[in-house]
């Protein structure tokens, strides 16, 4: 048998060195006259151990990592082709810690084998759940991912059987599916590694939706800081309309579905789900006022699903292994798992799927291991710009919506940035006002304005200009952002701000030092 | 070139590429990324020409092109470097990255050296949070962002 050896092609492996590291390995397998099969993998999520290299031998794969170019001859001396021992030896990759405490399902192909690879997918379970889908009536489908208790992975939480349900009950001769790729907070990269590691599962999930719903036509938005997944995804497209998955009948059955990836154009708002309608008809991507709801007068006034990538790439384990199994994971009313991203000053950072009600400390400490620097952590944002800061003291939260809420936070997207004792959380707080600035739409005052009065009184406080007064105007100015605005730009950049706040004061007190120095 | 004979050429491959994408739904953002991967910018001159193929007004499309933060009314550098500004990127350390390269290449934000060279741009998430800070160098991602890897960065913009 000829070896096999994966190296990702995942834009965080490429951004670690990856495709360095692939020439070097095929220069040593042509200098030593070696035949040998490199297949360029998605990640698996690891990213403190990549670029991570598989090969695969007779007791299964082995994996080295993190590998840098100056470590290809000696791994080839080592004998790492039949798995032998070298300093950058893990063994078998689902036994590495960080990936054998994750349970996973939306995952559970990511990374494992050639992304564009049908035979590969179908070999992992891939198609099973659309496979039963066409064989079903719509109603039965959105029944059964309505009980597997599904919720929105984008942020929202919205249970995704019920806008599946309205736009099936929502007659119209044209409806449409649309993927929420436009993934900009920061700290997430699950759609993209989705979209770059296993892209057929979205496809999959997403002809499931159209079948559902009676919709014929899918568009991915796709974020243009996102290459690597933009053109993945085209090409995953092609070979599914290949072979039948996308196309006029659906694995041979009378459905018909198609989809096109269609690109952003660098606006953090399109992310909101009515921007990016906006933005898909070509126009600005300002917000629309709800109702009417996507789900009854959605993109070109049609009925519309719109999801993000991770609840589309859920559907499919749902309809393959019944909702039963997928809500017997959770807590609560947040059933199944949710990939947790856990980024920033961190020593172990990447994706870990897991059933929800995990605490924040187990994330963060175990999992995680503490910050990249050695230093205590002081805050970690969960969910993104417009997530909260959490102290050390609120570790204790389950990992779940409502939990969240209840401590005036939210999971969002489940991305995690983890700050040491070196972070300024009144700087953190005046970057979310910022960035709101820049990102708003216009189309509501109190996110137009309110972001940018927000980072001048910010600067005051900085300044020690009546401090309490103007901590009290920041105060009032997050709440009417929060209650005034009409999407969660302007409505949560309140939580940011007022966590740190709440939870930081000590950074909002005027620097001692500046004022000795003059 | 004169001046019309360029506006005619930006006219014609303008054309060209809406006459090639206006079947699509919602064509105008395809189109908009067509022109700019064209040009290298979207040229003023084929704002009317969009406009008329998609029967919209000029300040329609106007409108569009100036909302998103990707499209350019001038010509950007030989590269492009995005360095990612986000709080993933700043809990390691990007506010100091971005000072040191505006310092090695003496320019600031949504700028372009005088020779050219590079254009220097804040992105906002790359997506490589865990490989932070990260930065995008014409579309080649690069993480965990060093002193060493920003005095290459700048070697191979000079180049």
């Amino acid at each position: 048998m000829i070896p096999r050896i994966y190296i990702p092609g995942d834009s965080g492996a490429l951004a670690l060195g990856a495709e360095k590291v692939a020439k070097a390995i095929a220069n040593e397998l042509a200098e030593r006259g070696i035949e040998a099969k490199i297949v360029r993998n998605g990640s698996r999520g690891a990213y403190f151990l990549e670029p991570m290299v598989e090969v695969a031998t007779a007791a299964g794969r082995v994996a080295y990592g993190p590998v840098k170019p100056s470590d290809v001859k000696s791994l080839f001396d080592s004998g790492f082709l039949k798995g032998g021992h070298h300093k950058r030896w893990l063994g078998a990759p689902d036994k590495i810690p960080f990936l054998a405490k994750q349970t996973r399902l939306t995952f559970a192909r990511c990374g494992i084998n050639d992304p564009l690879s049908l035979d590969a997918y179908k070999s992992l379970g891939g198609l099973k759940g659309l496979q039963n889908a066409v064989a079903m009536a719509p109603a039965d489908i959105v029944k059964q991912v309505t009980e597997s208790g599904l919720r929105g992975r984008g942020g929202a939480g919205f249970p995704t059987g019920i806008k599946w349900k309205t736009v099936l009950d929502t007659a119209d001769e044209r409806k449409y599916i649309v993927c929420n790729a436009d993934e900009g907070d920061s700290a997430t990269f699950a759609d993209r590694m989705i979209m770059e590691g296993d892209p057929f599962v979205l496809i999959e999930g997403m002809a499931i939706a159209g079948i559902a719903t009676g919709a014929t036509k899918g568009f991915v938005y796709i974020r243009s800081e996102y290459p690597h997944a933009v053109a993945m995804m085209n090409k995953a497209v092609e070979v599914a309309r290949k072979a039948g998955v996308l196309g006029v009948n659906v694995l041979g059955s009378p459905n018909a579905f198609d989809m096109e990836i269609r690109v952003g154009a660098g606006a953090y708002v399109c992310g909101e789900e009515t921007s990016l309608l906006n933005s898909l008809e070509g126009k600005r991507g300002v917000v629309r006022a709800k109702p009417p709801l996507p789900a009854i007068q959605g993109l070109f006034g049609k009925p519309t699903v719109i999801n993000n990538v991770i609840s589309l790439a859920s559907v499919p384990v749902i309809m393959d292994k019944g909702a039963a199994f997928y809500k017997d994971f959770g807590m609560g009313r947040s059933r199944g798992t949710i990939p947790i991203q856990i980024a920033g000053n961190v020593k172990q950072g990447g994706l870990f799927e897991a059933a929800f009600g995990m605490t924040l400390g187990e994330i963060v400490d175990d999992i995680g291991a503490g910050t990249a620097t050695g230093r205590p952590v002081k805050a970690v944002q969960v969910g993104g710009p417009l997530g909260a800061y959490f102290p050390r003291a609120l570790f204790d939260t389950p990992f779940d919506y409502e939990e969240f809420a209840k401590r005036d936070g939210l999971i969002g997207h489940a991305g995690i940035t983890v700050f040491d004792d070196t972070a300024d959380m009144l700087k953190q707080a005046r970057f979310a006002m910022e960035f709101c600035a820049i990102e708003s739409c216009g189309k509501c005052t109190p996110c137009r304005i309110g972001s940018t009065r927000g980072v001048e009184t910010i600067d005051k406080i900085a300044g020690g200009i009546e401090p309490e007064k103007n901590i009290a105007l920041v105060t009032d100015l997050c709440n009417t952002m929060k209650f005034g605005s009409l999407c969660a730009l302007g409505g949560f950049t309140p939580y940011p701000v007022m966590s740190a706040l709440t939870h930081f004061r000590d950074d909002f007190k005027p620097a001692p030092v500046a004022e000795a120095a003059e | 070139m004169t001046m019309q004979a360029a506006s005619t050429e930006i006219a014609s491959r303008t054309a060209a590429i809406v006459q090639d994408m206006k079947g699509l739904e919602g064509p105008l953002l395809p189109i908009l990324h067509g022109i700019q991967e064209e040009f290298g910018h979207v040229p003023q001159a084929s704002l009317p020409i969009i406009a008329e193929a998609l029967n919209i007004s000029n300040a329609e499309v106007h409108g569009v092109v100036t909302f998103y933060h990707d499209y350019r009314s001038h010509p950007a550098g030989r590269h492009v470097l995005k360095v990612c500004q986000a709080e993933a990127c700043q809990s390691m350390g990007s506010d100091a990255v971005a000072a040191k390269l505006k310092q090695l290449l003496g320019i600031g934000f949504h700028e372009t050296t005088k020779d050219g060279s590079v254009t220097l741009e804040p992105v906002y998430c790359l997506g490589l949070c865990a490989c932070a800070p990260s930065a995008m160098l014409d579309g080649e991602v690069i993480g965990r962002l060093d002193d060493e890897k920003l005095d290459e960065i700048v070697a191979e913009v000079r180049s």
